[in-house]
């Protein structure tokens, strides 16, 4: 799994990403990235045929509440940080053409 | 001494024995603040009248004869990434730069109902993304004993505060030794709990399976005070841990006896500073007199440690951070063409070059075709981690390292090499990919007259474990009352 990544390549983890770059920056970050793979690079060292990868260190059960109503925020509080707003909703640049 | 060089345990007892009021020791902690933040960037929002009307509540409280908690009336600092109701809540970036959140986090709410004050809130790493407080959109941390060196980071405003003293205490997180790098680096002390010891309702997310609130303290005593007023079950943290939370306090008391202290021999490579090698080995010296039983024990993939938590980490943030779109909070770009290069535009001049290099990274290692090859290794290899640490606390009831392979570096040194900065974290990052609790606790001084941190881990919730024998370290030494020298302002 060590390799260079192409330009190519780092504009579409860009692109999926959803980062605008110019060519300078992709070419920094596709550096950074080849860099930082080739020394991830080592974990193949490890054979973990086998093992059981962990996500998560606390062993749980989903937890279940009762279905009751509960406070929520109002219209305002929700809305308060919008960058934009049209009355009671978020506006977003438009989307269907 | 000025009111503001105290520690919390000492504050709170002249409290409870009408000696001082809050009103006085937060006037005193924001003199100082006044007085040296323009030397060392701790804070990026200072809210003195909310503060002082605080303080004044507190002080009412007690005075109606409330029997009032440790932090009662207690001066505090928040690092910028845990959510206040009605004060901005930057996480050190330009995308929340404005960001007012409508709640507080759980650990700000339980704090609030304690009548602690919060003097404000602490710099750090944009998104808690960096080792060395140098990525902050705003500004740099400089480290109280030596302004020509770094704070250390994440969490590099709230140990440079505790210990330029410009708070009694405060709170940061850790998610790869973002609390316990600080800490070491700034000569305080630095708790990171369990994880699901304490609720992270409301603390911004970078990587929820590893992140987790603690506290930057004067002492251990005052670290126990503190956890205990933050720890315990949150309904709204499905991941918090449905256990009692002991007395720390009283578990800290009775001698250490029969400790068994595991050294473990791979954090003691060639690459630690001869300084750091020398100071740990003394505090190893002091645990034996205190009738500590030390053994060498081997973690074998501890040098996988840093490559596991890359992946981990970033596919983690990655996934965190899709929230920032510029629709319902922070920052957006004016001038987008349609929806998706607005995205494109405002999370590009958003996030700083840290952050996005760990969201491409995160993006490239859950992407279709690598994800077994990256993200499902990593997670394979976090197993082995874990259970290298299970097999020696068969043995041992503590394992004991140093915090960092070195002490501060310069301001600058290691900005160019992002690779680097992240194999800093090598001694720290395991407990995080392991969920262990662990400290660090001042234990010496480098040549050039730096700090050094020992670091204690215990066994899963074995916080009262762990600060016992801090504790009783920390007792035996005084390196924790050693201050810098900060030159004042003009008043």
């Amino acid at each position: 799994m060590s390799e260079q990544i192409s330009r190519e390549q780092v504009r579409h983890v860009a692109a999926l990403a959803r980062l605008e770059m110019d060519e300078e920056e992709l070419a920094a970050y596709g550096r950074d990235l080849s860099d930082i793979l080739g020394y991830v690079a080592k974990l193949n060292e490890i054979d973990t045929s086998g093992v059981e990868p962990t996500a998560h260190v606390v062993s749980m059960e989903t937890p279940f509440r009762d279905d009751e109503r509960g406070e929520s925020f109002s219209h305002e509080q929700t809305l308060k940080n919008a960058p934009q707003r049209e009355g009671f909703y978020f506006q977003v640049p438009q989307v269907i053409e | 001494m000025e009111l503001y060089a105290h520690t919390l345990s000492a504050l709170r007892q002249q409290l409870e024995q009408g000696e001082v009021t809050s009103v006085e020791i937060t006037r005193s902690v924001l003199e100082r603040i006044a007085a040296v933040d323009d030397r060392i960037g701790a804070y990026l929002l200072v809210d003195e009248p909310a503060a002082l009307a605080q303080a004044e509540a507190a002080d009412a409280r007690r005075a109606g004869g409330e029997n009032l908690s440790p932090a009662a009336g207690i001066p505090l600092g928040l690092k910028d990434l845990l959510s206040t109701k009605g004060m901005i809540t930057t996480c050190a970036s330009r995308m929340l730069e404005n960001y007012v959140p409508a709640y507080d986090a759980t650990v700000v709410a339980r704090l609030r109902q304690a009548a602690a004050v919060f003097a404000g809130k602490l710099n750090m790493d944009e998104f808690a993304m960096g080792s060395s407080n140098e990525n902050s959109a705003f500004k740099l941390v400089r480290n109280p004993w030596d302004t020509e060196c770094v704070a250390g980071g994440s969490s590099g405003g709230s140990a440079a505060a505790v210990a330029a003293d410009e708070c009694i205490a405060a709170l940061g997180s850790d998610t790869g030794g973002s609390i316990r790098q600080p800490a070491a680096f700034c000569g305080v002390v630095g708790l990171k709990p369990t994880y699901g010891r304490v609720s992270r309702y409301g603390l911004v997310a970078f990587a929820s399976s590893l992140d987790q609130i603690g506290t930057l303290t004067k002492s251990v005593a005052d670290a126990g005070l503190l956890l205990g007023e933050i720890a315990g079950h949150d309904p709204r943290d499905s991941t918090s841990a449905n256990l009692p939370v002991p007395d720390y306090l009283a578990a800290m008391e009775p001698e250490v006896k029969d400790l068994k202290i595991g050294i473990p021999r791979e954090y003691f490579s060639a690459d630690i500073h001869a300084d750091v090698r020398d100071a740990v080995q003394q505090a190893i010296e002091v645990f034996t007199g205190l009738g500590a039983e030390i053994e060498e024990v081997s973690l074998p993939h501890t040098e996988y440690a840093v490559a596991t938590y890359y992946l981990v980490a970033t596919a983690e943030a990655s996934s965190n951070l899709a929230r920032y779109d510029g629709v319902k909070y922070g920052y957006r770009v004016p001038d987008a063409d349609g929806l998706i290069d607005m995205y494109r535009k405002t999370r590009a001049r958003g996030f700083g070059p840290e952050v996005k290099r760990r969201i491409m990274l995160g993006t490239y290692a859950l992407s279709a075709g690598y994800y077994d090859a990256y993200y499902k290794k990593a997670q394979q290899v976090r197993t082995l981690i874990r259970q290298d640490f299970e097999q020696a606390f068969s043995r041992c009831d503590l394992l004991l390292s140093p915090v960092s392979p070195t002490p501060a570096f310069k301001i600058g040194e290691k900005v160019a090499d992002p690779l680097a900065m992240y194999l800093s974290d090598i001694l720290t990052i395991p407990v995080n990919l392991a969920g262990l609790p662990a400290i660090s606790v001042p234990c010496g001084f480098s040549r050039e007259g730096l700090p050094i941190g020992l670091q204690l881990i215990a066994r899963p919730f074995a916080e009262d474990c762990l600060l016992q024998a801090a504790r009783h370290y920390e007792q035996a030494t005084d390196w924790h009352l050693k201050k810098p020298e900060i030159a004042e302002g003009e008043k």
